[in-house]
């Protein structure tokens, strides 16, 4: 298995390996010294294959080492800009096309207020890159619609808007905007702006655990894990899991069990909700519709849930949530979840962390993974957190309550719905709020995504052992 | 008393929803609810010899099958 096919892109594949080596060095408590090493031993030679040149291209490097260490301590954001990455972006905003015909009135430069537009000698309108701000304003006087916008890939990416231009071109987050999706993180070809990673933190827990000696380490796993690591089992993933030192691994799909039975009581009992499960979709919720913040589910996501639940029976247990989303490492450190969730991995992290132990996964004997139902896995994909409160009303016995859903597929879903239901005109009772297109599996973390995602997460969900919400549950103390 | 049960997945599988379910009304059959506390595990690392079920550190191998004599046994016979 090259490094390139576990991965959708290379930008992906870049910092999976700047994540192993930073993996590596600390496992061998090696960090310290050799961590100013890690960009050369990534890009060894001296023909850049990236950037202008090697140094530059060990520059960024060394910027992702420190995003790998955790990141700029000052900003809370999971979500950072590698300034000197991104400035080479040569998709570039307002630019004239074709359409231009070289007329008299020139409303474009008499609207250009930065003096950026230009003629040659045929009357052609250009726009001089180093004066202009994308501000638009030359488009919008044009007659012909000859000035077009090419949007950046993270601004596209960006539903929530959080992204633009700083003085020096690079992108920018606004904190105040930004739900830490890693939409823009997933999209930036350049590999500009990364999610801060805390792999070090869960090196840490497990090495100081003592192969589960001082206290154990518990792996909650997000159920879209079925699709992912495809070039292996299930199985043999669960093995690896705990061949990093791991005590166990439990699927956070019955901690969504748990989540869809009491969802699905508060909202027969409250007459509407949304969702909690999503990190992202709730903090799009605080962030832009406080107003409707009170009907959020009053309870902890499927990942706290589990992880609480784990650490009643197990008080002294640590709990690492693996999952793909880069949201959870917010969610983690609120106040209201930090008890439980001791950290967070993506699956990107997952594969650098088995790397960095040389695990071949692929090679390893098939464990068992068997604690939820099938509703609890199908939370993974959109429409799955529906369809698990739709039957936790049936297993309730409150059929009386008539549901009726709206399962948002991605942010711009979850924006029309909430502008809805802020206005008083939405014709639901419930919404669930995936910020990711296709749901979970669409997560920024995830190593791959695929048609077959969603396929792969209804097999899991019907492999699982439990059929019914109520048996999965019959198992736990309450 | 505490009862531990073993709910990892490789106990889930040989039945620890069934030897939780069948302690329950055991307990409630005996009424002894407020002497005998059930607790859930993931994982007591010995699957081979699941489902694990353990009082005071010491752990037993139960099966759906066995709750029965190992109640009156290990449970009824001591609590």
């Amino acid at each position: 298995m090259t490094e390139q096919r576990k991965f959708d892109t290379k930008v992906q594949v870049l910092k999976y390996k700047v994540l192993r080596e930073v993996a590596r060095l600390a496992w061998n408590d090696q960090l310290l010294e050799r961590v100013h090493d890690i960009p050369k031993t990534i890009v060894s030679g001296k023909e850049p294959t990236m950037r202008c040149c090697v140094y530059k291209e060990r520059a960024i490097l060394a910027e992702r080492v420190k995003l790998a260490m955790g990141g700029d301590r000052d900003n809370p954001n999971m979500i950072e800009v590698i300034d000197i990455a991104c400035d080479e972006c040569p998709v570039g905003g307002y630019r004239v096309t074709e359409a231009c015909r070289g007329c008299l009135a020139h409303r474009c430069e008499g609207a250009c207020k930065k003096g950026a537009i230009y003629f040659d000698k045929a009357h052609t309108a250009h726009i001089d890159k180093a004066k202009c701000v994308e501000c638009g304003a030359c488009a919008k006087v044009c007659p012909y619609g000859a000035i077009s916008s090419q949007k950046r890939p993270c601004v596209m990416a960006c539903k929530v808007r959080a992204i633009s231009m700083n003085d020096e071109k690079a992108a920018s987050i606004d904190r105040e905007k930004c739900i830490e999706c890693g939409a823009c993180v997933y999209q930036c070809p350049f590999g500009a702006i990364m999610d801060k990673s805390f792999i070090l933190n869960a090196i840490d827990l497990l090495k100081k655990s003592e192969n589960g000696e001082k206290y154990k380490v518990y792996a909650v796993i997000a159920p879209s894990i079925s699709s992912q690591f495809t070039y292996a089992k299930l199985g043999s993933v669960v093995s690896g899991i705990k061949a990093l030192g791991f005590h166990t691994v439990v699927e956070a799909a019955l901690g969504a069990d748990m989540v869809a039975y009491e969802e699905a009581a508060e909202l027969a009992e409250k007459g509407f909700l949304t969702s909690s499960c999503c990190p992202a979709f709730v903090a799009y919720i605080q962030k832009q519709f406080p107003d409707l913040a009170a009907h959020v589910s009053s309870h902890l996501s499927p990942a706290a849930t589990i992880a609480r639940y784990i650490k009643r029976d197990d008080p002294g247990a640590k709990v690492i949530f693996i999952g793909p989303c880069t949201a959870k490492k917010a969610e983690a450190r609120k106040p209201e979840v930090r008890p439980y969730l001791d950290e967070v991995l993506t699956f990107e992290e997952l594969q650098a962390l088995f790397d960095s132990r040389d695990i071949e996964i692929s090679e390893l004997p098939e464990d068992v993974l068997e604690n939820a139902s099938y509703y609890g896995r199908i939370f993974a994909r959109s429409g799955g957190l529906t369809d698990a409160v739709a039957e936790a009303l049936r297993e309730r016995g409150l059929d009386s309550f008539k549901l009726r859903a709206v399962p948002c597929d991605g942010i711009e879903a979850c924006r029309t719905a909430l502008l809805k239901a802020s206005k008083g005109v939405l014709d639901a009772n419930f919404i669930e709020g995936m910020a990711c297109v296709g749901g979970c599996i669409g997560g920024a973390g995830c190593l791959t995504h695929g048609d077959k995602n969603k396929a792969d997460v209804d097999r899991y969900g019907k492999e699982a052992m439990e059929k019914k919400i109520e048996d999965s549950l019959s198992m736990l103390h309450r | 008393m505490r009862i531990v049960i073993c709910i990892g997945s490789a106990c889930h599988l040989k039945g620890s929803r069934q030897v939780v379910e069948q302690l329950r009304e055991l307990i409630e059959e005996h009424n002894l609810e407020d002497r005998v506390e059930l607790a859930g595990i993931f994982c007591m690392g010995k699957c081979q010899e699941g489902v694990c079920v353990s009082i005071d550190d010491r752990v037993y191998s139960v099966t759906p099958e066995t709750v029965q004599e190992f109640f009156e046994k290990e449970v009824l016979a001591k609590v």
